[in-house]
């Protein structure tokens, strides 16, 4: 057996002709921009798109670091696995965190969600692509993951400030995309848009892709609040009145600051098990982020910000 | 890609997770009326991808703006961009995904009206088949052409005719007949390969997945078994060999490979191959990926080349077998479509991008346009948004392309605005000029070296640029005066005087004014290249066309010089009575009373107001001796 017939019979052509798009666009942005930069989340979709920019300059390392934006409130599993992950890979690893934020104590309890996301996740992105002079970011967003983002493009134009303006948009015909910004302009890249939750699942299987542990289900504390599961992380969040943390079998589909993430009853201990879950479930994909319904709209208002 | 080489298996991939899927893109194309949302939503329900929670607001989204009273409104699941539709913002083309056991599906979702053609051609762009809906009532009307015509445009080859809402027309399997009758008609002339008629009623979903118990008289498929068994490859395994190089890959010294994607052909190691615009040639050592090294590449395989030779090789340059090379010229006839609000100029120079190259690149000339709901060719001197035209285009350098109608890779391209880098166009190469490769310019024995040494001093261009009264021409003539007296060899090209003759032809409408400048820049480079200095006089209201002409000849050699003038002082002047005639309304397109002077951005030399003439004409003499064009 030759080496191509190994590999075509590893992926799928489906998942083949996903993987062959994002490195081809990741190569598009290492070509064209000066100073480019990965958001890394550490959620499963930035772990298939760091594995596929490790493929795509092979035999070069990718041509740019990862920035972690750190609100500071992220679950500890999810912290202890992106140091793993730069020590394994041996890639360049740059970390944020607002400092007037932080100053402020600006937090998602006490301040609101919204507050939240805004200071520590918003403002701190913008914060940190000033500070490095960054001209083009890619992100992990996908099409399918919800209604507003169906519209996005792979390259989006923003404005000076960083502004997401919908009218201000550019079509992209075949994969010939538009590169070209002024001082001051830049793009925010996402080479997974094509991808489904599904097809991330299905590939970090058949790759090998590392993920966080808090995907597959384990006995875990969680309490009950507004009829979401949260586990409670750490001190920092006092229980309510009433509360009580009881040992649930359950995992996490989305990963976020963990007093915004809700987890999910479910028994998924493995990759093949999640697969499995995944074809019979359902309720969305972010149905667990509680930042994506604080108000009318919310994903679309997040981003004219500067979100991503 | 799909492959034709490797037929459609179902396969486990091991464990869960279903069968092996194939990719199907897909765009949809019809009006509101016509149920295209009701339809997508079918499909997206039907296939049981709404998820819960959107499926519970969906129920109460029905009962409150829903048209179909208790029942599901189906096209609500699309029409969440309702609510920015109210807020004026443009949609262009939505992505909804969506799969079977056999089969995943990117739908491209094009809404609105008026960025119909824009839109459409940017779903049509990347997708394998289109689903035309008519509505069973109307039978084929105007837009069905439009649309027809427009994915015909943009390489098509399979189509789908949805007769939708047969539910209206009492299932009629005889109006069905007539409708399809009437289509395939119409549509003999657009050259798809398939053309499947489907009787439906997305409404209550017949024919959409489930076949319909209403209409025994129809024996065709289900829309969704015919887009699952559709074959839709494209034979790319069996064209030349075409890869665009996108990055070169060099890590070290030892290494140097170039990154890219097949776009057509299959490549092995050892095959010999070229640099299509260069002509050198060279040979495949290795095909390295991060899995390893392949014995060969296939169309979509992303993938680092290297070759046994130090050939010189970069991003935009297109790798091809050496015995089957792509065309390379500079000037080409090819279909445009023109997708922003400022108009379309012959002569402007844009940026086009075609492959991963990007070069300068001018419409040279517009051939006709189409009306896109007749088909009909017209005369046409622009094209504005939403229209397209049959143009020669011209490069600054060749490039390498496959006609688009053999090769939609390497045969499509976009126009990018230079200055506000907005995507303007998007174009299909029809056929090459042959004027580019079979008119070798003549080598001449004196160039323009030889002529600078003779003179004793450099060429340049001298771009007086400003409002109309501003003193350009006073000052270029003083100018002269000067630089004659100290030898140089000048000459005058004043705006005024260049329309009495070389072009008498032309108006002032923002098309000819482009053309005027266009042909006085070409005039001016001859000059230069006889070693003259040549000062030209014009307003030359448009950044973009200076740019042009600085492109025309080498750095340094373009001087602009912006005559600062206010509008006010120019028309307080007004030493013509031009400005008068322009305000009372009798002259058109007057720059600064309804036409616009870009100020210039990077001048090299900037008068004020306030200069007499022989101090600005001095001011000039000592800034070419500091650039050192005359001693």
């Amino acid at each position: 057996m030759s080496t191509s017939t190994v590999l075509r019979a590893r992926l799928s052509p489906h998942l083949r002709r996903l993987e062959a798009e994002s490195i081809g666009i990741l190569r598009e942005v290492a070509a064209e921009f000066h100073n480019p930069v990965m958001l890394y989340s550490i959620g499963k979709d930035s772990g298939v798109m760091l594995h596929l920019a490790l493929k795509a300059f092979y035999p070069s390392k990718p041509p740019f670091p990862l920035l972690h934006i750190d609100t500071g409130w992220k679950f500890r599993d999810m912290i202890r696995h992106r140091d793993q992950i730069v020590k394994h890979y041996g890639v360049r690893l740059l970390v944020h965190t607002n400092p007037e934020g932080l100053a402020r104590g600006i937090n998602p309890l006490s301040s609101g969600s919204r507050l939240h996301t805004q200071v520590m996740k918003t403002e701190a992105l913008k914060q940190a692509l000033d500070k490095w002079g960054f001209d083009a970011a890619f992100g992990g967003a996908r099409r399918d993951e919800e209604k507003s983002r169906a519209k996005e493009r792979i390259f989006s134009f923003r404005g000076t400030g960083h502004v997401w303006d919908p009218r201000n948009q550019r079509p992209e015909l075949w994969s010939l995309y538009n590169t070209k910004i002024s001082q001051g302009e830049t793009i925010r890249v996402f080479p997974l848009s094509n991808w489904t939750e599904l097809d991330i699942w299905q590939y970090t299987r058949a790759e090998d892709i590392p993920v966080v542990p808090l995907y597959f289900a384990a006995p875990r504390p969680v309490l009950e609040r507004d009829g979401q599961l949260i586990m409670r992380d750490d001190e920092r969040m006092p229980l309510q009145p009433g509360e009580i943390e009881r040992i649930r079998m359950v995992r996490f589909r989305s990963l976020g600051c963990y007093p915004l993430s809700a987890a999910i009853d479910s028994t998924a201990a493995t990759l093949d098990d999640i697969i499995a879950e995944m074809l019979v479930m359902r309720t969305s994909e972010r149905s667990g982020r509680l930042i994506d319904t604080d108000e009318a709209a919310s994903m679309e208002k997040k981003k004219r910000d500067g979100y991503f | 890609m799909t492959s034709g080489a490797h037929p459609q298996v179902t396969v486990a991939t091991g464990g869960a997770g279903g069968p092996e899927k194939e990719l199907l893109r897909f765009l949809t194309c019809g009006s509101v009326d016509d149920g295209k949302s009701t339809l997508i939503g079918r499909l997206l329900y039907d296939t049981r991808l709404i998820p819960e929670d959107q499926l519970d607001a969906l129920a109460r989204d029905s009962r409150k703006h829903g048209t179909t009273g208790e029942e599901l409104d189906l096209a609500l699941l699309v029409d969440g961009l309702q609510a920015e539709r109210e807020q004026g913002i443009t949609i262009d083309v939505a992505y909804r995904f969506f799969s079977t056991p056999r089969r995943a599906f990117i739908v491209a979702d094009t809404p609105g009206h008026e960025q119909y053609t824009r839109n459409m051609a940017t779903g049509a762009s990347n997708s394998q088949a289109a689903v035309i809906l008519i509505d069973a009532r109307k039978g084929v009307l105007t837009q069905t052409r439009r649309h027809s015509y427009i994915c015909s445009l943009l390489g098509i080859k399979h189509v789908v005719l949805a007769v939708n809402k047969i539910d209206l027309v009492d299932y009629s399997g005889e109006r069905f007949h007539h409708i399809v009758g009437d289509y395939l008609g119409f549509a003999r002339a657009l050259e798809f390969s398939s053309i499947t008629p489907i009787a439906l009623s997305a409404r209550y979903g017949d024919n959409v997945i489930h076949r319909s118990e209403r209409m025994r008289w129809y024996e065709g498929p289900t829309l969704i078994e015919h887009l699952e068994a559709l074959d839709v490859t494209e034979g790319l395994d069996e064209k030349p060999f075409r890869f665009p190089v996108q990055w070169v890959n060099r890590p070290n010294l030892d290494f140097r490979g170039f990154s890219g994607t097949v776009v057509s052909g299959v490549v092995r190691a050892g095959d010999r191959v070229v640099v299509a615009e260069s002509g050198r040639e060279s040979t495949v050592a290795r095909i390295v990926t991060a899995d390893g090294d392949l014995t060969e590449a296939r169309p979509g395989d992303a993938v680092t080349l290297t070759l046994t030779d130090e050939v010189d090789v970069a991003r935009g340059d297109v790798l091809a077998h050496a015995h089957d090379r792509p065309e390379v010229v500079d000037q080409f006839a090819a279909q445009v479509l023109w997708m922003i609000e400022e108009p379309m100029l012959p002569g402007r120079s844009y940026l086009m991008r075609i492959g991963s190259r990007f070069v300068p690149a001018r419409i040279t000339s517009l051939k006709h346009k189409t009306d896109v709901n007749t088909l009909e060719h017209m005369a046409a001197k622009t094209l504005a948004l939403n229209e397209i035209g049959f143009c020669n285009l011209g490069t600054a350098s060749p490039v390498a392309f496959d006609p688009y109608g053999e090769n939609r890779g390497t045969g499509a391209f976009v126009l990018i605005d230079r200055f506000t880098h907005q995507t303007a166009a998007a174009g299909m190469i029809s056929f090459g000029l042959r004027r580019a490769t079979n008119i070798h310019r003549q080598a001449l024995l004196i160039d323009k070296s030889a002529r600078t040494r003779l003179h004793g001093h450099r060429p340049a261009i001298l771009w007086f640029t400003g409002l109309s009264g501003s003193g350009k021409s006073t000052i270029a003539n003083i100018l002269e005066r000067e630089l004659h007296a100290l030898g140089a060899h000048t000459y005058m090209l004043d705006g005024d005087n260049v329309r009495h003759g070389l072009n008498r032809d032309l108006g002032f409408t923002d098309a000819d004014r482009v053309e005027n400048i266009r042909r006085v820049g070409e005039v001016a480079r001859l000059f230069v290249d006889a070693g003259a200095i040549v000062l030209c006089s014009f307003i030359s209201p448009f950044r973009a066309e200076r740019r042009m002409v600085r492109e025309l000849v080498e750095d340094g050699e373009f001087i602009e010089i912006f005559v600062d003038t206010p509008l006010e002082e120019c028309k307080r002047r007004d030493p013509k009575g031009l400005y008068a005639r322009a305000l009372a309304g009798k002259i058109k397109h007057f720059t600064g009373i309804d036409s616009p002077y870009e100020v210039p951005e990077g001048a090299e030399i900037v008068l004020e107001t306030g200069l007499a003439p022989e101090q600005a004409a001095r001011r000039v003499l000592d800034a070419l001796r500091e650039r050192r064009v005359i001693g």
